[in-house]
């Protein structure tokens, strides 16, 4: 198998998994709309956050502005909804205060890569223990549906009435080349894997970037006359992805126009806090 | 043998550094800036030499962001930067006044707009200060004029922060942040250093904006209680609402809590004022031609006097109606094209208030005070 690869191992559990476990009492119904993938993605993320064993005292959760920078306020850990764009720079001064808590970061394409996108490359390059988990839905959803970083060309919007003109950032390729040690994506069609790639990105010891791919019917769906969410679905994650695993077995033609999802890329760096923590010791000696 | 105090000959900045650490600033999170860089590259030697976390950001946002997170984790935290990276930490200023967050940010005043005149002292964000982030909200500012002072006004702008939950801004401007001056450092419990008032009720309990007190204690995150955080209008749990009563409650109670508090917070120094009938207002290191300016009107035999305010933000409204009384004239030199002038002009019941302005990048000299002064003979 290569190393990138998440195992496809089906999950068997007969007990239906517990999320209020780890939902504060009365907060729901969420603010998303019908269709949107955006609990689907929370779904999977606590199941990880259950694999994983953290305690919910060692979890600080930190997001920014939009759809997906609700997620915080619906889950019972340490959590921070901040600016827009600014997530990640709470997060690193949460992070560097207490090392101990586990930050994990919800965060919209808008959020991360637009108006976040010199705090995201930083993020990466410090490779600050963090899970950084971008829903991607190429649209901002909280404003009425202009088109973002991820909106692929040609694509309707708001703010695109003839078709977008602009390139898009490829999230996963933009953080293995700020330094991210660990970059992956799922989707919300494929939520027992995505559960297994989080999970994985919450282990690994650095800055951890997971891009989700999830559909916005409301805004994205209505304007490039998607007919449902489940068909966005299936256009957009299911057939506009192909696991890491698999691409190996096909020829690049079958992969034209496909994105990769799974582990995408793993390496092991330094992280910052622990590099801290060495010159911190280096300061007190020369004292 | 008693402990000595050490004396030493430093700069503004570093006094600014070293009063931080004696409150007990344990994170800095920066990003360089003339003339406030000095701060930062102490701190970034001093801080891991006590524990301290120390980090240069990508920019001015991330910088004030990275604070306000430390200091929810319960680190006492503080930002340095000067006009331009003023203007772009007012969002995350706002910030820490809605969520209430304890941090200290410091501006060492230059020359602008824009960016302006990096080298060349000013006091042109007074106005900045007050108003510069959107939305009604608190806002304390200190503004001290000597390197000493820099000092124990860095740990009253800390005390000021944990006792009111709120960022408290430090103004100073470029001549006193780098001139040097001997200052004499405080042994540690000299100074009065105040830390958070922190939970004690059960975890299930804890509301970090209960309303049963005017300022709630503050949890840090990773300590049991698990809080929510935002800087949407929230209820006492810290969760959105759009109840506008509650809106309006919380925005009230927000600027409530520093209005209120006033007398606690506001902090002049008074310089032959007793019987003065012209009164000199400046702050920072204009108060200190205006001072040599006041000593040579009496010397002239002119009744002039000082008001200095060291609390900038409330403005001090009270000193300067008590200080008008006598008064047939208030003269307000400052090192911009009129701002606390205006301010000073509210509280001084009809006085004559008159300004003496400079945007060149020189400071405002006694004799320009002085031949102002002499007006009023």
């Amino acid at each position: 198998m290569p190393s990138g690869a998440v195992a496809e191992k089906k999950t068997k559990s007969s007990v239906p998994f517990d999320y209020n476990k780890y939902l504060r009492p009365n907060k729901l119904p969420h603010i998303w709309c019908p269709g949107c993938g955006h609990g689907i993605v929370l779904k999977s993320l606590l199941r990880a956050i259950d694999k994983s064993g953290l305690a919910k005292d060692q979890i600080c959760m930190v997001s920014g502005i939009g759809c997906s920078s609700r997620t915080p306020g619906y889950v019972d850990f340490n959590t921070m909804h901040t600016l827009h764009g600014r997530a990640l720079s709470f997060a690193t001064g949460v992070k560097l205060a207490k090392p101990g808590l586990k930050i994990i970061v919800t965060t919209g394409d808008g959020d991360a890569l637009a108006i976040g996108g010199n705090h995201f490359i930083h993020t990466c390059r410090r490779n600050i223990d963090m899970t950084i988990l971008v829903y991607s839905n190429a649209i901002y959803g909280m404003t009425g549906g202009q088109f973002s970083p991820t909106t692929p060309p040609g694509a309707m919007s708001t703010t695109s009435r003839y078709g977008n003109m602009e390139p898009i950032f490829d999230c996963c390729e933009l953080a293995k080349a700020a330094g991210a040690t660990f970059v992956a994506r799922g989707t919300a069609y494929h939520t027992q894997e995505l559960e297994r790639t989080i999970l994985e990105a919450i282990k690994h010891k650095g800055t951890s970037v997971v891009e989700v791919l999830d559909q916005c019917p409301t805004y994205y769906g209505r304007h490039n006359k998607f007919k449902s969410a489940t068909q966005m679905m299936e256009v957009i994650e299911k057939e506009g992805t192909v696991s890491v695993s698999q691409a190996d077995k096909l020829p690049p033609e079958k992969l034209k126009g496909k994105l990769l999802r799974g582990i995408l890329y793993r390496t092991e760096r330094t992280e910052y806090c622990e590099e801290y923590r060495k010159l911190m010791e280096k300061a007190q000696q020369t004292k | 043998m008693a402990e000595k105090r050490s004396k030493k000959l430093v700069q503004g900045n570093e006094a600014c550094s070293e009063g931080a650490l004696y409150a007990g600033c344990r994170f800095y999170a920066g990003y360089p800036i003339t003339p406030s860089t000095e701060v930062a590259e102490i701190l970034s030697a001093r801080l891991p030499n006590v524990g301290g976390k120390f980090i240069q950001m990508e920019d001015e946002i991330a910088s004030i962001s990275a604070v306000i997170g430390a200091s929810l984790a319960g680190l006492k935290s503080l930002t340095a930067t000067s006009g331009p990276g003023f203007s772009l930490k007012q969002e995350g200023i706002g910030y820490a006044c809605m969520a209430e967050v304890p941090c200290v940010i410091v501006n060492v005043m230059r020359g602008g707009p824009s960016t302006g005149y990096p080298t060349g002292p000013s006091q042109s964000d007074v106005m900045q200060a007050k108003w510069g982030t959107h939305g009604d909200h608190p806002v304390i500012a200190v503004t001290p004029a000597y390197v000493q002072e820099i000092f124990s006004e860095t740990v009253r702008a800390f005390n000021l922060a944990e006792r009111y939950r709120t960022p408290v801004l430090i103004l100073y401007d470029e001549i006193v942040g780098h001139m040097r001056e001997p200052v004499t450092f405080p042994l540690p419990g000299e100074l009065e250093v105040i830390d958070r008032v922190k939970p004690t009720c059960p975890l299930e309990e804890y509301l970090p904006y209960d309303t049963e007190y005017e300022i709630a204690p503050l949890a840090a995150f990773g300590e049991g209680y698990r809080f929510h955080v935002t800087g949407l209008n929230h209820r006492a749990d810290g969760f959105p609402t759009n109840d506008s009563k509650l809106i309006e409650k919380g925005i009230k109670r927000l600027t409530g809590k520093i209005e209120n508090h006033r007398e606690d917070i506001w902090k002049n120094e008074e310089y032959l004022l007793d019987d003065a009938d012209i009164v000199v207002f400046a702050f920072g290191s204009t108060a200190r031609s205006a001072r040599y300016s006041v000593r040579k009107a009496r010397e002239n035999g002119l009744k002039a006097g000082l008001l200095r305010p060291l609390t900038l933000w409330p403005f001090p409204e009270k000193a300067v109606r008590d200080a008008v009384v006598r008064a047939k004239a208030v003269i307000v030199p400052e090192m911009n094209l009129g701002q606390i002038v205006h301010e000073v002009e509210r509280c001084a019941c009809g006085v004559k208030v008159e300004g003496i302005f400079r945007v060149d990048g020189e400071p405002i000299n006694p004799r320009q005070i002085l031949d102002v002064i002499e007006k009023y003979r």
